[in-house]
């Protein structure tokens, strides 16, 4: 289905957005997505909702670090520097 | 400060440096084990055994890959070694196609019924926006695998396509039709919550 000269309809649009923002749809597609995404706002909109869900994704979080973890690395690493408690 | 300069501290011996990295990495070594071993419990002793090796290795590190890529590396291959007593088993089928957006969504001719809503008015305000990103986190936490760990290494840490490939054992091919179906199950419960959730 891909592969015929139809242009996109918004349905299979969408499933080509995640290629297609790393850079690795083919030629065709890409040239067929971008025809789309001209005229058609809805699609545009999608694929910001994708970017803004990647950028999100990479943005860095309120650390979620479970404290008593910490501790006990932290003390792992005194051992292994071979200092028992700290300085 | 960069993950270079917090090396270079650790090599010195300074606790604090250690202790920042843990604080930027053990969450994601903790998740990206849980695609390899079945219990939490199991994946928080594969992280802890793998600062271990990083003190340990720490000093022969050539800095040939980044740091992240090293420390990744030294993970699954523990959580590997432990995985395979667990017999985790994934299955990829690149042809089971789930939609990215449901399919009521979408007239009789494949055209959006409605518009979708954008999430913020402007892209890079995405990074700022607080409700947004634990947004997306929650939503990769409640991914299956393997699209949480393909989601986390590629989106939350910036691997390229290609080190996830090789880190996973997965085919670039497989990562992307992963990664596709992941982000695209994130961005709908995305999409959901902020309609739902309100504020
Ligand atoms: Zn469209």
């Amino acid at each position: 289905m891909r592969l015929t000269m139809h242009p996109l309809v918004c349905q299979q649009a969408v499933e080509l957005m995640s290629d297609y923002l790393d850079g690795s749809l083919s030629r065709r597609d890409r040239r067929r997505l971008e025809k789309h995404l001209a005229a058609c706002a809805h699609c545009s909109t999608y694929l910001d909702q994708m970017r803004a869900t990647i950028a999100a994704s990479g943005a860095v979080r309120p650390d979620d670090l479970d404290p008593q973890a910490l501790d006990e690395l932290t003390e792992l690493f005194r051992q292994f520097r071979g200092d028992g408690d700290g300085t | 400060m960069d993950d270079a300069e917090l090396l270079r501290r650790l090599l010195g011996g300074d606790e604090k440096a250690f202790t920042e990295l843990v604080v930027r990495y053990n969450a994601t070594l903790i998740r990206i084990a849980l695609y390899y071993v079945n219990n939490q419990a199991s994946a928080e002793d594969v992280a802890q055994d793998t600062w271990i090796a990083v003190l340990r290795g720490v000093d022969k590190f050539e800095g040939r890959s980044s740091f992240k890529t090293w420390l990744f590396r030294i993970l699954v291959n523990r959580a590997r070694s432990t995985g395979v007593r667990e017999h985790r088993s994934i299955s990829i089928d690149p042809l089971d196609h789930d939609a990215s957006v449901a399919a009521n969504r979408f007239d009789e001719g494949g055209a959006w019924r409605a518009a979708p809503e954008p999430f913020t008015d402007a892209i890079d305000r995405a990074v700022a926006n607080e409700k947004i990103i634990g947004l997306v986190h929650d939503a990769i936490a409640r991914l299956g695998e393997p699209q949480r760990a393909v989601v986390t290494l590629r989106d939350v840490e910036g691997l390229s396509t290609m080190e996830v490939a090789e880190l996973l054992e997965l085919s670039v091919a497989n990562v992307r039709v992963i990664l596709h179906r992941g982000r695209a199950r994130v961005r709908s419960d995305v999409e959901t919550n902020l309609q739902g959730g309100g504020s």
